[in-house]
C-alpha cells in the first residue's frame, strides 16, 4: 500500500464517519416514533347501566392526547349477549374505524348492521364482515368496569373468528399467514388475553 | 424581442450566422485616413461612457463568473425543425412549480402548524389577511395544475418518443419528479386540518400500511406514532415545505441540465433531411472563410 493509497483511505473513512454522525441521530429522530408505545390510557364513558344486551350506545372518547378533537374516537359499546355465546359480565366496545381504509362506520339501528359511507363495507352486530371491501372485523377496544363506571382502554384488531390480535391498520388482513405479512408494530397494545 | 447590443457586453451578444458581418478585418475606412473625426467634447465623452455602463457591469461579471459562454451555449443553441407549442409544457410545470414555491413562502408566514391552531390559521388567512384567500387559492388551485400539467408533460414526452437514447435519465429523473409531485399533493393535503384533510390523510396512510410487510413500519413512519395526531401535521408540514421542494429544486437543475446538453428532439412527424441538407462539419467550423457558400439551413 502507498502512502498516497492509505491517506485516501484513511480521509474518505474520516469523511463517512463524519457524515454518519450527522445521518444516523437524524434518521434515528425521524424514525424514532415506530418503535415508541404511549402510555396505557383508560377512560371512563359512563356508568354500566347505561349499556344493555341488544342495542349499542355511541361513546366518544380521548384516544391520542394532546392533538384536541382530532385525536378523539367513537366506540360502539354495549353488554355480552349469552345468545351470541358472548360472557354476559364482559362489555363489547367496537371501533367505529373501517376496517377497509379508516372511515367512521355508523351502527344502523333498523338493520342491526354497521355501515361504511365511503366504500360500502357492511359488518355484523359482532363486527364481522358481511359485505364491501373490508379485509377483516372491526377493532375493538379493551373494556372493564371500575367503580360502576365502564372505561375503554387500548384498541385491538380480531380475526375473523373474533380471536384478538394485536392492533393493524385497516386495510390490513388478520389471522394466519397475514400475521407474517403484516407484522404486529411495537407501537401498538398486546391484545387482551383470553 | 431582442436585447440593443449597447447593454449587452460582447461575449454575450448574439453569435453572427455565418456569412453576415465580421468582415472588417481590423481594417479603418478610407475616409477616417483622410479626415480623422474630431475629438469629441468632454460631454460627449461621459455621456458616452454613461451609455457603456450597463455594459461594462455585466462584463465585469462575466469577467469573473466566466458565464458568458455557457449562457450564449444555453440561450441560442440549435432546436430542430418542429418544435411547437407542445415543447413549452415543461417550462409550463416549472412556472407552476415556481407559483407553489412562491405562494407558499408567504402562506407560511401566517400558517401554525399545530393541530390546535392549524385550522384557525387557515381561517385566518383566507378570512383577515390581505389578499390571504387569493394567495392561498393559488397556492391550492396551482398544485392541481402543477400535477396537470407534469402529467402533460411526460405525455409529450412519452407520445414524440423523447424518453428514448440519449435521453433516458432525463426520464428517469422526469418520473423521479412525478413522484415528488404527487407526494406534495399528498402531504400538502392535510395542512389545512379541515374533516376533508384529515380523513383524506387518514385514508393515504392506511393505503401505505396495506404494503406487506414493510406497510405497517411505513404508516408508523409516516403518522410518527400508532395513530394520526398532532406530530404527523408537523412531519407532514416539514416533508412539504423542506424536504421535497430542495430534492425537487435540486432534480429540475439535473433536468434542465440534461435537456440544454442533449438538446431537444424534432416531433415524430418531420422526416430527417436528405444528407445534403446537412453542412458537413468542416463547413460549420469554417464559417466566413469558406468558399463563400453559406451551409444549407
Amino acid at each position: 500500500m502507498t502512502r498516497r493509497h492509505a491517506f485516501t483511505i484513511a480521509a474518505q473513512g474520516i469523511g463517512g464517519l463524519a457524515g454518519a454522525a450527522i445521518v444516523l441521530p437524524a434518521v434515528g429522530f425521524a424514525v424514532a416514533p415506530i418503535f415508541h408505545r404511549s402510555k396505557e390510557r383508560w377512560e371512563a364513558v359512563g356508568p354500566l347501566d347505561d349499556f344493555v344486551v341488544d342495542t349499542y350506545r355511541q361513546v366518544v372518547f380521548t384516544e391520542t392526547e394532546g392533538v384536541g378533537d382530532a385525536g378523539k374516537t367513537t366506540a360502539y359499546v354495549r353488554k355480552g349477549s349469552k345468545e351470541l355465546g358472548e360472557n354476559p359480565n364482559e362489555i363489547v366496545a367496537i371501533s367505529n374505524r373501517c376496517a377497509h381504509l379508516g372511515c367512521p362506520v355508523r351502527f344502523v339501528e333498523a338493520a342491526g348492521n354497521f355501515i361504511c359511507p365511503c366504500h360500502g363495507g357492511v359488518y355484523d352486530f359482532q363486527g364481522r364482515r358481511i359485505g364491501g371491501p373490508p379485509v377483516r372485523p372491526l377493532d375493538q377496544f379493551q373494556a372493564r368496569v371500575r367503580n360502576g363506571q365502564v372505561e375503554l382502554g387500548p384498541r385491538y384488531s380480531v380475526t375473523s373468528q373474533l380471536e384478538p390480535v394485536r392492533a393493524r391498520d385497516p386495510g390490513e388482513f388478520t389471522g394466519g399467514v397475514w400475521e407474517y405479512l403484516y407484522p404486529p408494530r411495537p407501537s401498538t397494545f398486546p391484545p387482551p388475553s383470553g | 424581442m431582442r436585447i440593443p447590443d449597447s447593454i449587452v457586453p460582447a461575449p454575450l451578444r448574439r453569435p453572427a450566422k455565418p456569412g453576415e458581418g465580421g468582415n472588417d478585418k481590423g481594417q479603418a475606412p478610407a475616409d477616417l485616413k483622410t479626415s480623422p473625426p474630431e475629438r469629441p467634447s468632454d460631454v460627449q465623452r461621459v455621456s458616452d461612457r454613461a451609455k457603456e455602463a450597463p455594459a461594462d457591469v455585466l462584463a465585469w461579471v462575466d469577467q469573473r463568473a466566466g458565464a458568458s459562454g455557457f449562457l450564449t451555449g444555453m440561450l441560442y443553441r440549435k432546436v430542430p425543425k418542429g418544435t411547437n407549442w407542445f415543447y413549452t409544457l415543461g417550462s409550463a410545470t416549472l412556472f407552476a412549480f415556481i407559483v407553489q414555491a412562491v405562494t407558499g413562502v408567504f402562506l407560511a408566514m401566517f400558517y401554525t402548524p399545530s393541530p390546535t391552531q392549524a385550522y384557525a390559521s387557515i381561517a385566518h388567512i383566507n378570512n383577515d389577511v390581505f389578499l390571504g384567500q387569493f394567495v392561498h387559492g393559488m397556492h391550492k388551485w396551482g398544485a392541481s395544475v402543477m400535477v396537470i400539467l407534469i402529467f402533460l408533460h411526460m405525455g409529450r414526452t412519452f407520445f414524440f418518443g423523447a424518453y428514448k437514447y440519449p435521453r433516458e435519465l432525463n426520464w428517469v429523473i422526469g418520473v423521479v419528479l412525478l413522484i415528488l409531485t404527487m407526494m406534495m399533493a399528498l402531504t400538502g393535503y392535510l395542512l389545512p386540518f379541515d374533516q376533508r384533510s384529515f380523513w383524506a390523510s387518514i385514508v393515504a396512510i392506511n393505503l401505505t400500511g396495506t404494503g406487506p410487510v414493510v406497510g405497517p413500519y411505513l404508516a408508523d413512519f409516516l403518522r410518527a406514532g400508532a395513530e394520526l395526531g398532532g406530530t404527523t401535521l408537523a412531519r407532514f408540514y416539514a416533508i412539504h415545505m423542506l424536504l421535497i421542494p430542495g430534492a425537487i429544486i435540486a432534480l429540475i437543475g439535473a433536468h434542465l441540465y440534461l435537456v440544454v446538453k442533449l438538446g431537444t428532439t424534432a416531433p415524430p412527424w418531420v422526416r430527417a433531411g436528405k444528407p445534403k441538407a446537412a453542412a458537413p462539419v468542416s463547413q460549420l467550423d469554417a464559417g466566413t472563410e469558406g468558399n463563400g457558400a453559406s451551409p444549407a439551413r
